[in-house]
């Protein structure tokens, strides 16, 4: 705070003050009278104490996008106190401005009281939202083939003891064709591996051989639906690794399958 | 000789299969002789490895199956532990264990006894071996066996004495002992499938491979010279054979194919017969020892697997075959020619394994079981009689004959994870010879 406003809050005190012990005098001034005469005369001559005036009060621009600001402007006069609401709140200029940022339409009301009296005024700032930014296309970034084979690829389920393709085998085959290619197009220089497994009911060395068999079945169909020999390859695992290894049938038919592998 | 087979199927199925074939007294020696077994003591450093020699002595002779144990709670008070320690007791005395009749009469009834007594010498485990004739009337021609045997003041030391001494009775009775002779087999305990080998009695646990990946079904050539296995470490199930003595890989070539897997190796230490899927389906090729001069022994839209050669003929063949349906057991002649299905059709069948003599054929079979419950069982390949060793539900697979023709190896689950065991060729002295990991496929070899 600068000399000049200590000065002038002393000189708003002392009117208050003067004010305050002159209240039966409002409205019926007397001229000066002589010093001699009048000796109930104030020393000080009485302000004049007239109603504050708001003589403008205004945001500019009175419409902005959120995140934007809008300023707002006043110029008062005969106030002591000058107020304004929300978000402001005291200002001790009498013309001045700030600028708000309001979250939402907001009508700021100014407030100016006086020595005689209040005056209100109010501005409107209208807040809308900013139109969306432009969609931008994420960069594309290549997935992991074996991630994307594992994801995409369904297992094909077999027959105890059977290594033909069955109904069910033949739709999951299809359907696995058909992103197949799309991803083999994708990723030119990786190979499919067809993994053949069994469950554990039958010798480990026969369950090679059908594994084997079971691998070369889902190959076999996958070239009569297109796809080139030369991008897939089989692999028996036998009942060397089941995904489960309870002795139901419902884990039995799990770990009767031809598994699909990007490694 | 007459056989007192089984008159039929039916009639068998009836009675349940723990009746024994002749063909099964045959190779498990008939009417055993009894024997007495008693601990024997040891003096000085001696002592403390007495417990792990009497256990070995004691297994060794009851698994052999050539002897009937007395029982040892039968036994008498006294046991002498050198041939002076026995007296003539007086005329109409009482016998004691210091008399030949203190054994042979009952309630021991014994035809045979062992003793003597072990001694720490010059830092060597020392055995004082006898073996007794306790039927002889004295001692004159009682004695059959008196001998020294050494070994080191430890376990292995008291152990190996005690092989040696089994074997030395054994051999008195015609049986080749199994000591010295080896099962190999796969183990899980490094973590992955991998072939280790053991002593017959379940000792000296070796692994053998460390590929760090599926390493399994092993096999071993007829002399013992080289073992064979099915491994991944190419990514594709394929055949690698090592040299058995210094366990360096030995050259084969593999069949461009997803498949080349369970060699068999032919006793003329020639040739070799696989399986692969060279031709679209696991068929049965033959080859030379370094995998070359390929012949294809089998052709069909079928599996065919585990081929095993006859080790005494060389000339057939024992195969599992997927061709009439459900796996079964067939024979064909070396050259692929005369393929006759060998089991009933029943069940599934797998894991067949030649007796040393090429006359008969341990298989697994879930014969009565649902499937993947097999049990073993043997079959006289002349006449097609079986008989079922197991009879436990749980899997029972991979039968072994032993070099001596008369023990088994196998794999169970019966305890829960798929350990090895041996027993006699008619199912009894049954032996758990691992516990470490999961193991499973035995291969006994000499």
């Amino acid at each position: 705070m600068n000399r000049k406003s200590l000065g002038l809050i002393a000189l708003t005190l002392s009117l208050v003050l003067t004010g305050a012990g002159c209240k039966k005098k409002i409205g019926a001034v007397a001229p000066p009278a002589p010093p001699h005469k009048v000796e109930i005369a104030p020393k000080v001559e009485a302000p004049k104490l007239s109603r504050p005036t708001i003589s403008s009060f205004t945001a500019e621009p009175s419409a902005i996008e959120k995140g934007n600001s809008s300023t707002l402007k006043w110029s008062v006069k005969d106030a002591t106190k000058v107020t304004i609401t929300p978000g402001v709140g005291e200002v001790t200029a009498m013309d001045g401005s700030r600028a708000v940022f309001p979250g939402s339409t907001t009508t700021y009301r100014l407030v100016a009281e006086g020595a005689g009296g209040t005056a209100e005024s109010s501005a409107t700032v209208t807040v809308s939202d900013p139109p969306p930014p432009p969609v931008v296309a994420p960069a594309k970034v290549k997935e992991d083939f074996t991630t994307l084979v594992s994801r995409e690829l369904a297992d094909v389920t077999f027959d105890y003891d059977k290594s033909d393709i069955n109904e069910n085998g033949r739709s999951v085959l299809t359907r696995n064709s058909d992103k197949l290619k799309a991803i083999l197009a994708d990723y030119p220089s990786n190979m499919l591996t067809i993994e053949g497994h069994c469950d554990e009911r039958g010798s480990a060395e026969y369950n090679l051989g059908l594994g084997d068999r079971r691998a070369l079945a889902a190959k076999d169909f996958l070239q009569q639906l297109g796809l080139g020999a030369d991008r897939l390859r089989t692999v028996s695992y036998g009942k060397e690794r089941p995904q489960c290894t309870d002795a139901t049938e419902d884990c039995y038919q799990k770990n009767r399958r031809a598994h699909f592998s990007g490694n | 000789m007459k056989k007192k087979l089984l008159i039929t199927l039916g009639v068998c199925a009836l009675v349940g299969w723990a009746q024994e074939s002749d063909f099964v007294g045959k190779l498990t020696g008939g009417v055993r002789p009894v024997i007495a077994v008693p601990d024997l003591r040891g003096s000085g450093g001696a002592q403390a490895l007495m417990s792990v020699f009497n256990s070995t002595l004691y297994a060794d002779l009851e698994t052999s199956g050539s002897f009937k144990m007395a029982p040892k709670s039968n036994y008498p008070i006294q046991v002498p532990q050198r041939p002076q320690d026995f007296q003539k007791p007086a005329e109409n005395a009482q016998p004691t264990g210091l008399w030949l009749t203190g054994w042979a009469n009952p309630p021991v009834s014994a035809n045979y006894l062992t003793f003597g007594y072990a001694a720490e010498s010059n830092g060597q485990f020392v055995l004082y071996g006898w073996l007794y004739n306790v039927k002889q009337p004295d001692l004159t021609n009682a004695q059959m066996i008196g001998k020294t045997y050494l070994g080191s003041l430890n376990d292995v030391g008291a152990r190996k004495v005690a092989h040696e001494f089994a074997a030395d009775i054994l051999k008195l009775f015609g049986v080749e002992g199994l000591y010295g002779s080896k099962i190999f087999f796969v183990s899980t305990r490094s973590g992955t499938k991998e072939i280790w080998s053991m002593d017959y009695d379940g000792q000296n646990e070796k692994q053998v491979t460390v590929y760090k990946t599926i390493t399994t079904m092993p096999s071993v050539a007829p002399d013992g010279s080289r073992l064979a296995f099915t491994s991944y470490l190419s990514g594709l199930p394929q055949i690698i054979v090592h040299s058995a003595e210094t366990n360096r890989i030995l050259p084969f070539f593999n069949q461009q194919a997803s498949m080349n897997s369970n060699l068999s190796f032919a006793p003329d230490g020639k040739r070799v017969i696989y399986s692969s899927s060279v031709g679209g389906y696991p068929n049965l090729y033959g080859a030379d020892l370094n995998g070359g001069n390929i012949k294809r022994l089998t052709s069909g839209r079928f599996i065919d697997v585990e081929a095993k050669i006859n080790p005494k003929t060389g000339s057939d063949v024992m195969f599992i075959s997927g061709r009439g349906g459900p796996q079964q057991l067939y024979r064909m002649s070396i050259e692929g020619t005369d393929v006759e299905r060998m089991s009933t059709g029943e069940g599934q069948v797998s894991n067949p394994s030649w007796h040393p003599n090429g006359a008969y054929v341990a298989f697994s079979w879930t014969m009565g079981f649902q499937p993947g419950n097999f049990n073993v069982f043997i079959m006289d390949v002349a006449d097609r009689k079986f008989v079922q060793l197991t009879h436990g539900a749980g899997r029972n697979e991979n039968p072994s004959w032993a070099p001596d023709g008369r023990h088994i190896a196998f794999a169970s689950n019966r305890s829960g994870r798929m350990q090895i065991y041996s027993m006699l060729a008619d199912g009894t002295q049954v032996r758990q010879l691992t516990s470490a990991g999961r193991n499973e496929m035995p291969v006994w070899s000499k």
